[in-house]
Order: structure tokens, then C-alpha cells, then sequence
């Protein structure tokens, strides 16, 4: 097992190479110029010229590049232009509060898919399978930056439930507060991981081991937790892996419309100032943020099914 | 009294097409201590038959239509709600399904899986069911069954499932074991032990067995007892020596000389033509009909009763209008 981890690791340097790579090249291709956009348009091209050669930004692309390889190895990721701080010290401060509302939102989708899940495959084809099928493929249907000002204007600005956006202090103050944003990541999630497992409960309801726990005299619980719901699970592990990439990219848009001070909305405003060490230091940990969540899923689904193996 | 006595019971199971009456008035005893075999080809109905017994239909969308299941000290199966069947699955009837491969659960080690059934009955410790499941291992004659117990069914080859389902099948030693073609997925000597293992056990303790196959092979080696089974309905019974040695219906006489023997040696086997009726829009005379050498209208207008032959002996009875005019 450790072994297997340990080549998978080693496996990951290519693929992290390739992500440096691209970050990098994707912003030489990108218009607009950080030097124009700190100076505006006024500065002389000689005060423009001192500032790109202080910014590195003079050097051939070959050398920014091993530069800025040279700062992921050492794990500082480049300094901002603007901040004037290493982009590791910008992301460790706003880092927990993205992980937060990651974790917050799979916790949320999985809370609200399990017993919609379950309901539907114990009624499957009646009126409440369909009803909820409805419910969620709308859920599905409605783009998140929607979904947030309709939760906000109802249930912080009438209701007074939520705050509008912020973070607090604490665990259980920022629960209450990344509420609104890790609803809204989560939902769309829920609504997948409930169409999955509704499919992998219904098909495994009609296991032949499933039949023999029957026929050995279990209660119907006990047939349903031990044998169904636990085996469908397994499922869910890898559809939520494969789904956090995507939670992770749709963090972005959600912190900015709660203002919560995360990766994402360190990233937009990195792009508006064209601060490139921190767009491509974000691009390259957001990344790596995938790939270690994926492999932790395969972790997990390693362990949770005995046929499965990391080889 | 017999240990269970099933009364013109009808299964029929929804699907697209319609209803099919994968059973269709069958009736039979099964007397204590007794090995019952129930033969026939792929959708005759014998594997509806025997989940009829305990209930459990799969995925499929079954339902008993009619008839009785008579069980000695239960009651009536068909009437038994299903929240108090788990009282009779496991401990008074267990069932030993076709495919080791499939029947045990993958993500759960196999001592867990034995353990749970003696758990559920038993008012026993865990670490008392543990112990028994050790001994259930060792019972069906696995070895080291210490390490098996940690072992997921994966890691098992087909004939060690097989023990294994076996295992937690006797582990309540319950009066009356339903085995739905125990041996079919499995090697050929690898067949013979599991039989082997199943008579052994008959012999310790007067288990009944009612035994699906579709192997004539495995009837005349374990088989006190046989029904034939066709397109839903008994055609053929009586004891194992007057089934295959006084085979009287057309049908049983057909299946017998497709079936390759030493005594047949270098004779061409004969198949049966056509196909098996449909359960959905059955023909309403005798089922074999469209598929008999022998058939007459008279065959084609009423489905003959199961009767005695004339001058067979009594437990010896088919469904051939045949039989009845001579």
C-alpha cells in the first residue's frame, strides 16, 4: 500500500511539470501587460522599461520560466508584483477558507444526496422518484452566480438568516457564514451523486448477494445498510473525487459574490491586475489541489472495496 | 406428515411483454430427511419454484398467485407476511444460489457472512458466532479456515465460495436446505465434492434438500425423489429409479436420450426439437405438444392431469394423455 502510494507520488512529477508548463505559456499568450496596468497610461517608456526589468519581465521566456520553475521547487511560487509578498505566503492565509467551503460543500451535497438517493431507489418509478428527479435536474439547471443572488436576497436580505458575505471567527461562526457559498458550490453535486447512487442502489438492490443476505433471515435494514447502501457508496467515492476538481474551479466565482477571502478571489483579482506570479502560482496549486484530491479518492476507494487496488 | 407440502402453486412474474406464469399449479411433498430433485431446461420454472418458498424473487417483479406452501410447524408460507419471513429464511429454510461468484457479498470477508447469519438467529456473543463460523469452515471441509475467515470471496476460488455458501447455508442446521443448482458454475470434480458434501450432511442430520438441476447426471447420484419440470408445470414424478428407468412422459424420455451415456455409445444423441413454450400466451393443451413426436389433438385441446400410470406404481405419475387411454 505504501509502496503503491509512494510510485503514484513519483508519477505526479511529470504531470506537475506539464501544469508549470502550461500556467506559464497560457499567460504569454494572454493580452494585456502588468506594467501597463500598475503604471497606467501616462508613465514614459523609459519609467516603463525600469519597471518590467525590476519585474523580470525583460528576460528571455525560456529564463522567466526556469525562474519561476526554480520558485515552485523552492515553494514560494514567485513574489507578486503587487503585494510585494511571495504568492505561498498569499495563499496560506486564504488557503483554509477555499478548503473550507471545498469540504463544507461535499459535506453539504452528500448530506442532502443520501436520503433523496435512498428515497427514490426504495420507491423507484413511483410519483416521489420522479418528483425528485424534477426537483434536481432543476437544481442542476439553475448557473450558480443565480442561485447565490437568489439566496442571498431571500434568505440573508428578507429572512435575516444569513449574513450577506464575510467570514467570521471560528469553526462554528464560519459554518454558519460559508453556509450560503458551500450550498451553492454543493448543490449541483448533490444533484449528480443523487442521480448515481438512486442508478447504483437500484442495481444492487438486485445483487445475487443481495439475496443470499435475504435469505440468511436479515431484517430489512440490516440487508439495506450492510449489504446495499454500503456497496453503493463505493460508487459515490469516486464520482465525488472526479467531481472536486470542479468544486474547486466553481469556488472561485462564489467567493467573490460572498467576498470571502479565498484562492478564488485572490485569482480574479490577480487577472484584473495581470499580477502574473500569482495567476500562474494559483493555477499551478489549484492543480495540484486536483491531483492530490484524486488521489486520495483512489486511496479511499482502495480501501473501501477489497477488489480494487492502487496498482 | 411431510416436512413441506407445496399445493397448486402459481408464480407469475410482470415483465414488458405481460405476465408469465413461470409457475403454474405445481404441487409436491417433501418428507423429512429427503434429497428432492427438480429437473428440467432454462426457464422451465424450477428456479421460480424454489424461490416461491422463501420469497425472494431478485430484482424480478414476481408475485404467488394462488396455491398453498404448507410448512410442518410454520404454517402456511404464501400467507406469512414478509416482515416475519427473516424468521423462517436462514433457520428453517436456506437456500444455496447457482453462482458462488455472485451469492457472496464482495466487499465483506467471508467469516463476517457466516457469522452474521448465526448472529441473527442465535442469541450468541459475537466472538461465540465467530467460533462457529471457524467450526461451520471447518465443517464443510475447508482448510486453515482461521485464515479464510479474513479473506474477501475474490481471493476464494469457485469451489471455496461454494463451501462457503454451503457453510453459512447448514450453519442453523435448519430441517429443509433449497439448493438452485449448486454445482452448475463449478469444475466437474470440483462438483462432486460439493454433492458429496451436501449427502454427508444429509446423512448427520436429516436435513431435506430439494435440489434444482438441470443435470440428470447429479439426479440419479443424489436424488431420492424427482419432479421433471416443463414450461412451468410437473410433467414427470416419482422416485429417481422410476424416472429415469420408467420414464413415461414424452418429455422425460426425450431429455434421457439427448443425454450422452456409456450405454449409448457410439448411438447418435437425439436433441429435442423446437423450443420451450411461451409463459406469457402458453398452448392450452399439454405444453410439449407443439414439441412431441407423439401428439395428437386430443393432446392440443386440455392439459392432462398428474396421474398414476396404469399399472406403475403409485408415487409414479405424469401429465401424458397418453398414459390415461391405453
Amino acid at each position: 500500500m505504501l509502496r503503491s502510494i509512494l510510485q503514484r507520488l513519483i508519477m505526479l512529477i511529470p504531470v506537475l511539470i506539464g501544469i508549470t508548463l502550461l500556467g506559464f505559456l497560457l499567460l504569454q499568450v494572454v493580452p494585456g501587460d502588468p506594467v501597463e496596468r500598475a503604471m497606467g497610461t501616462r508613465a514614459s517608456a523609459e519609467e516603463m522599461a525600469a519597471m518590467r526589468h525590476q519585474w523580470g519581465l525583460d528576460q528571455p521566456i525560456w529564463q522567466q520560466y526556469l525562474l519561476f520553475l526554480r520558485d515552485c521547487v523552492t515553494g514560494s511560487f514567485g513574489t507578486s508584483l503587487f503585494h510585494k509578498l511571495p504568492v505561498s505566503t498569499l495563499v496560506l492565509e486564504r488557503l483554509p477558507f477555499t478548503l473550507g467551503i471545498v469540504v463544507y460543500s461535499t459535506l453539504l451535497a452528500l448530506v442532502v444526496a443520501l436520503p433523496f438517493a435512498i428515497l427514490a431507489a426504495l420507491k423507484r418509478g413511483g410519483a416521489i422518484d420522479l418528483a425528485i428527479r424534477q426537483l434536481f435536474v432543476f437544481v442542476i439547471a439553475l448557473p450558480p452566480f443565480w442561485l447565490s443572488f437568489v439566496l442571498i436576497l431571500w434568505l440573508s436580505l428578507s429572512l435575516g438568516l444569513f449574513p450577506t458575505g464575510g467570514i467570521g471567527e471560528g469553526l462554528l461562526q464560519n459554518m454558519h457564514r460559508l453556509f450560503l457559498p458551500s450550498l451553492v458550490v454543493g448543490l449541483s453535486t448533490a444533484a449528480l451523486i443523487q442521480q448515481s447512487l438512486r442508478a447504483t442502489l437500484i442495481e444492487t438492490m438486485s445483487a445475487d448477494y443481495v439475496d443470499t443476505a435475504r435469505a440468511k433471515g436479515l431484517s430489512r435494514v440490516q440487508v439495506f445498510t450492510r449489504h446495499i447502501l454500503r456497496n453503493s457508496l463505493i460508487s459515490t467515492i469516486s464520482i465525488v473525487g472526479v467531481r472536486i476538481g470542479w468544486i474547486i474551479g466553481s469556488t472561485v466565482v462564489v467567493e467573490k459574490i460572498f467576498s470571502v477571502p479565498g484562492l478564488g478571489s485572490l485569482l480574479i483579482d490577480a487577472i484584473v491586475s495581470r499580477d502574473f506570479p500569482v495567476i500562474r502560482g494559483l493555477t499551478v496549486i489549484f492543480a495540484m489541489l486536483v491531483v492530490v484530491v484524486n488521489l486520495l479518492t483512489d486511496i479511499a476507494y482502495s480501501i473501501a472495496d477489497p477488489r480494487a487496488s492502487l496498482d | 406428515m411431510p416436512l413441506l407440502s407445496v399445493r397448486n402453486l402459481v408464480t407469475e412474474f410482470h415483465g414488458r411483454q405481460g405476465v408469465a406464469r413461470a409457475v403454474d399449479d405445481v404441487s409436491f411433498d417433501i418428507e423429512p430427511g429427503e434429497i428432492f430433485g427438480i429437473v428440467g431446461e432454462s426457464g422451465c420454472g424450477k428456479s421460480a419454484t424454489c424461490r416461491s418458498i422463501i420469497k425472494l424473487f431478485g430484482g424480478a417483479r414476481a408475485r404467488i398467485a394462488g396455491g398453498s406452501i404448507e410448512m410442518d410447524g410454520v404454517g402456511n408460507l404464501v400467507e406469512r407476511p414478509e416482515a416475519k419471513m427473516h424468521e423462517v429464511r436462514g433457520s428453517k429454510i436456506s437456500f444455496i444460489f447457482q453462482d458462488p461468484l455472485t451469492a457472496l457479498n464482495p466487499t465483506m470477508r467471508v467469516g463476517r457472512q457466516i457469522a452474521e447469519v448465526i448472529l441473527r438467529h442465535g442469541k450468541v456473543s459475537r466472538a461465540e458466532a465467530r467460533e462457529r463460523a471457524v467450526q461451520m469452515l471447518r465443517d464443510v471441509k475447508v482448510t486453515s479456515p482461521e485464515r479464510r475467515m479474513e479473506a474477501y470471496p475474490h481471493e476464494l476460488s469457485g469451489g471455496l465460495r461454494q463451501r462457503v455458501v454451503i457453510a453459512m447455508a447448514l450453519a442453523l442446521q435448519p430441517p429443509l436446505i433449497i439448493a438452485d443448482e449448486p454445482t452448475t458454475a463449478l469444475d466437474v470434480t470440483v462438483q462432486d465434492q460439493i454433492l458429496r458434501l451436501l449427502l454427508d450432511r444429509r446423512a448427520e442430520t436429516d436435513t431435506a434438500i430439494i435440489m434444482v438441476t438441470h443435470d440428470l447426471g447429479v439426479v440419479a447420484e443424489v436424488c431420492d425423489r424427482v419432479a421433471v419440470m416443463y414450461g412451468g408445470q410437473i410433467v414427470e414424478t416419482g422416485t429417481t429409479d422410476e424416472v429415469l428407468h420408467e420414464a413415461a412422459h414424452p418429455y422425460t424420455r426425450a431429455l434421457l436420450a439427448a443425454l450422452p451415456s456409456a450405454a449409448m455409445r457410439g448411438r447418435k444423441l437425439t436433441p429435442i426439437e423446437g423450443m420451450p413454450p411461451s409463459l406469457i400466451a402458453p398452448p392450452p393443451g399439454c405444453r410439449f405438444a407443439p414439441r412431441c413426436a407423439h401428439a395428437h389433438d386430443a393432446c392440443r385441446a386440455a392439459r392432462p392431469p398428474l396421474a398414476p400410470r396404469a399399472g406403475g406404481a403409485p408415487g409414479h405419475r405424469d401429465a401424458c394423455i397418453l398414459d390415461r387411454v391405453q
